[in-house]
């Protein structure tokens, strides 16, 4: 088994066309990827709940197997042996389908996310990603709306009024942070000049940190994406959608045993899933510097998500939920000017470095004397009303 | 200037929980570490013997008439002249107590005129049938050391049965005169007695070994004295007869 450190363009499993070898190979990296996906949910659970305890001061569950490693599988198995119960009023079909249509596309996202370079055993080498469609990217942000359905049509089909209230919330705050999320990747795309996953961080690769597109596009689009895939999975302190107090739970409400914990874990493969998307999209994928001559992708690719994954618990931990219209105002008002203004910036970078430079100081500049202008105008104003109390004269407004 | 302060805030919120980590923990790891229990806890109840083995249960059934809960259940006999159970005229033939009703007040210790009955500081008895939940008097009763018996569904360690005879009354304690209208520990025989706690023996005196208590006792007055309520007895000045 021999890491390579970079992959070129196409997956050389392919060179040679498809033969019976390379569809069971095809087959096996499939297994393998759901499997990874598994598991790690099966890690994120626990890793979420330890970490959360060890930020508010406690152990959290330690009694489950080793330091209580097994207790999401345990928690788990008791899902999957609870009463099905479906609601009476419930729309049969529909109620079954959404937990899938919530899943799947989490999966099919991963499956676009490169985890290292190649991999040789046995003569045969081949990629460590599964799938390298011209349009990666795009899957990507096109799994993240179809899971909206998953949500929406959960909450519509179970037939009572708080699940659909949170279904409604949970389909405007993901649509609206849809075209933040885009907004922000356009400018990645823009930098790299493909939709390829594979070309996204092969761009990235180089000396360490500073040809990251973190770095390249200019640190806010990254934060927006940041804030953006945060809303988009509807943690915290964007988790609306779970707000226990005004919604007794959300859209998952009338979901019990498997399909419930389907939706489980629909959430915690969505935060893998988004963090392996932040690694390549802006932190370089597997890209880090080779230990003792080994290139070592998927370690590198590893910690980063694990770091990303932290950083999320740690977000959860720390900030409070968020109103509802505080959250509108935060994607229409903030993050959506902001992810075009940086867009068109690193448009203008594309095309002339200089001019975009000067365009935009010429802007900040303008935009100065323009709020300066307010103030003193509001000063006079001010100034002119007290003289008008003080003098007893009556104000010609 | 506001807009930048709220901005570096909303980082300084990430430092308070991020230092988290790096302190030590609180939480006790229940089973295994057991914090010490408050010295006037009351758990599952022993019947007590004398240091010679006699029970000092007398069947008087002065228990079940006080129990508020009506969970005691107690018949006495006449002892057998040639075997005496207990040194009195009769002894507690059937003792019951059915702890799916005890509310643990303490108050039958209180009527106990031979201090046989008396409440320990066990609490971990998780029975799963009605049967189990009534201590009959194999059960209750103390062996030859004084040490209670420890049932399979009770949880508890060796340390945690001790003092489980001593009680406070707050009658005169073995007839003294001196301490008459004093609370204090028996100073009957049994498992484990206990010194004298601060207020028992001298109302003024500062006992170091009981600090959480004295907190405890400072804690209440402070806290009636917030809503407004006297700790101090009015004193009465002259009787209007």
């Amino acid at each position: 088994m021999i890491l390579g450190a970079v992959a070129t363009t196409g997956d050389p499993l392919f060179s040679h066309g498809m033969s019976l070898t390379v569809w069971v190979i095809l087959v096996i990296k499939v297994l393998i990827v759901f499997a990874i996906v598994l598991v790690s949910v099966l890690f994120m659970v626990m890793y979420e709940r330890k970490a959360v305890a060890v930020l508010g001061n406690r152990y959290g569950p330690n009694r489950a197997g080793p330091d209580g490693w097994l207790q999401s599988l345990a928690d788990g198995t008791k899902l999957f042996f609870k009463e099905a119960f479906m609601p009476a009023r419930a729309d049969p079909v529909v109620y079954k389908i959404a937990p899938f249509l919530a899943l799947v596309p989490v999966f099919v996202a991963f499956s676009v996310i490169p985890m290292g370079g190649h991999i040789t055993i046995s003569g045969i080498t081949t990629r460590l990603q599964l799938a390298d469609p011209p349009w990666g990217i795009l899957l990507v942000l096109a799994c993240s709306s179809i899971a909206v359905y998953g949500v929406m049509l959960a909450g519509w089909s179970s037939g009572s009024k708080y699940p659909l209230l949170g279904s409604v919330r949970a389909t405007a705050q993901m649509v609206s942070y849809e075209a933040v999320i885009g907004l922000t990747v356009a400018s990645v795309v823009l930098e790299t000049g493909s939709l390829h996953t594979s070309a996204i961080w092969l761009s990235q690769h180089g000396p360490f940190l500073i040809h990251w597109n973190i770095i390249r596009t200019g640190i806010i689009p990254f934060c927006v994406f940041c804030i953006a895939l945060t809303a988009e999975m509807t943690r915290a302190p964007f988790d609306l959608v779970e707000a226990e107090e005004e919604l007794s739970g959300g859209f998952n409400l009338e979901y019990s045993s498997a399909s419930f914990a389907l939706f489980y874990l629909a959430e915690y493969a969505n935060l893998i899933t988004g963090a392996a998307i932040i690694t390549t999209l802006w932190l370089g994928g597997p890209d880090g510097p080779a230990i003792a001559g080994h290139h070592i992708g998927p370690f590198w690719f590893a910690l980063k998500v694990l770091i990303l994954l932290y950083i999320f618990v740690w977000i959860r931990a720390t900030l409070p939920r968020m109103r509802y219209d505080q959250l509108m105002e935060l994607c229409w008002k903030r993050l959506i000017p902001l992810a075009l203004a940086m867009l068109m910036i690193d448009a203008g970078f594309q095309v002339s470095r200089i001019w975009t430079v000067v365009t935009v100081a010429g802007a900040i500049l303008g935009l100065l004397l323009l709020w300066r202008a307010i103030v003193v105008g509001r000063g006079a104003t001010a100034i002119e009303s007290d003289y008008a109390r003080a003098t007893g004269l009556r104000s010609h407004t | 200037m506001s807009a930048v302060d709220s901005f570096i805030n909303f980082f300084k919120g990430f430092l308070v929980t991020g230092r988290v980590p790096f302190q030590p923990k609180v939480t006790v790891q229940y089973p295994e570490v057991k914090r010490p229990k408050p010295e006037r806890s009351h758990g599952r109840h022993v019947l007590n013997r004398y240091e010679d083995g006699m029970e000092k249960c007398i069947g008087c059934e002065l228990c079940a008439g006080v129990c508020p809960a009506r969970c005691i259940y107690v018949r006495g006999a006449d002892n057998p002249p040639e075997a005496p159970v207990s040194p009195g005229e009769r002894y507690g033939f059937v003792y019951e107590i059915n702890f799916l009703r005890c509310i643990h007040c303490d108050l039958c210790v209180e009527a106990c005129p031979t201090e046989a009955i008396t409440e320990s500081k066990m609490f971990e008895f998780s029975f799963t049938t009605r049967e189990q939940a009534i201590y009959t008097k194999a059960e209750l009763l103390v062996d030859d050391d004084g040490k209670p018996k420890q049932l399979p569904w009770e949880d508890w360690k060796p340390g945690d049965d001790l003092n489980t005879s001593a009680w406070v009354r707050a009658t005169s304690p073995a007839g003294a005169a001196a301490l008459e209208g004093v609370p204090q520990w028996s100073g009957e025989l049994g498992y484990g007695i206990r010194p004298a706690q601060p207020g028992q023996s001298d109302p003024e005196a500062d006992d170091v070994s009981a600090d959480t208590d004295k907190s405890l006792r400072e804690m209440a007055s402070s806290a009636m004295k917030a809503i407004g309520v006297s700790t101090v007895r009015p004193r009465r000045s002259g009787r209007s007869s």
